[in-house]
């Protein structure tokens, strides 16, 4: 489907917009995820720099960082998950409204990274779904710019109407 | 003020032996005598500042636990290094020092974490780094780097998850550097023991 499908054209179509539910509904969602920022190791420090001006997320329509689960759509996790902080993790994704989504960012929140030790999971995807992964150590502002937008193309794929009635 | 020498120490202290060192002076204290000791080192010979406190496993020697104390002196600019063996190899236990400089509860918390060693007198020795509950002292010689596998500290999520700690996959480590030679050949390598939490470590 092209964007001349769904936009509007006043001279043809009066007041009416046409368009299919999910695609207004997975543009509406896309363009205003809130991200939580789980802030665990030195990602969080790449984390603030994407929201600050100099990457500035809010191009996407993210700046909404919310720290209460209760209001946001997306955890970023940029940091080293412990196995006593995997209980807080999930336990703060259980708090969130569906619908939901959740980042891994960078090689600890992948995979465990460096830390293959006793005390660290190895890999938040063992206690949450994981839908975007963004590599490095810590990845750059842009890298995770690029997970995000990775993740507004997710949410524009899905089948949101059929979601609202099945869940 | 006087510089303070293990020499000094000794003379002063009969109960205390000398301890091999390459920088500051350094001594071995007899458990029961420690908290004297470290009073009379403090109030006297002004070392106000604990820097730091930890724990040593020896594995195999007849005494197995020992806990280090370096002190410092604002005024004097010198340090001085404590060790203590714990008598008992099984439940070993020395005097906690937070009577003496308060600093020293959370440094002996993580002792107690990391090694098992008990602080008589300690106001809240529980675990700090890891949960309460854990079975293991990660720390000690015997306990192996990837660790064991045991069960998640919250049992719902645990239960939500089907997640449990399990021993990390150990691929081109455990990393280790050798005493010897030039730091070319020094440098910490990867021995690889290449298994995984699927495959099990070769004995």
């Amino acid at each position: 489907m092209t964007t001349t499908e769904y936009s509007y054209d006043s001279k043809v179509e009066g007041d009416i917009v046409v368009s299919r539910a999910d695609a207004v509904i997975n543009w509406v969602r896309s363009h205003s995820v809130w991200p939580m920022p789980m802030g665990l190791a030195c990602c969080a420090i790449e984390l603030m720099a994407t929201g600050a001006s100099r990457f500035d997320i809010s191009r996407f329509g993210m700046e909404v960082m919310r720290f209460s689960p209760r209001q946001s759509d997306c955890m970023i996790v940029a940091g080293t998950v412990t196995y006593k902080m995997a209980e807080v993790v999930r336990r703060i994704y259980d708090q969130m409204a569906e619908p939901k989504w959740v980042v891994a960012m960078g090689a600890c929140a992948s995979t465990g990274g460096m830390y293959r030790s006793y005390a660290v999971l190895q890999g938040v995807d063992r206690i949450v779904p994981v839908d975007v992964y963004v590599s490095g150590c810590p990845p750059r502002p842009e890298a995770l710019l690029d997970g995000m937008i990775k993740l507004q193309e997710k949410i524009r794929r899905d089948r949101s109407l059929r979601n609202l009635f099945t869940a | 003020m006087e510089e303070i020498s293990a020499g000094k120490l000794l003379g002063r202290f009969d109960f205390l032996t000398e301890r091999p060192s390459l920088d500051w002076p350094a001594v071995n204290c007899p458990p029961e005598r420690l908290l004297e000791f470290l009073g009379i080192l403090k109030e006297e010979e002004h070392f106000d500042m604990l820097m730091d406190v930890a724990g040593v496993d020896w594995l195999d020697a007849p005494i197995r636990f020992s806990v280090v104390y370096h002190v410092y002196s604002t005024s004097g600019h010198s340090y001085v290094r404590i060790a203590v063996d714990c008598p008992d190899n099984e439940n070993p236990e020395v005097p906690s020092v937070t009577e003496i400089w308060p600093g020293a509860n959370w440094h002996e918390r993580e002792t107690f974490d990391m090694f098992g060693i008990r602080f008589a007198g300690h106001p809240d020795l529980t675990r700090i780094l890891m949960w309460e509950g854990y079975p293991y002292y990660p720390l000690r010689k015997d306990f192996p780097l990837a660790g064991i596998e045991t069960d998640l500290p919250a049992p719902d999520v645990a239960e939500e998850t089907q997640a449990r700690v399990k021993a990390a996959p150990m691929m081109g480590g455990p990393f280790r550097s050798t005493p010897e030679g030039p730091m070319s050949k020094s440098e910490p390598r990867g021995e690889d023991e290449s298994w995984t939490e699927q495959s099990e470590k070769p004995v």
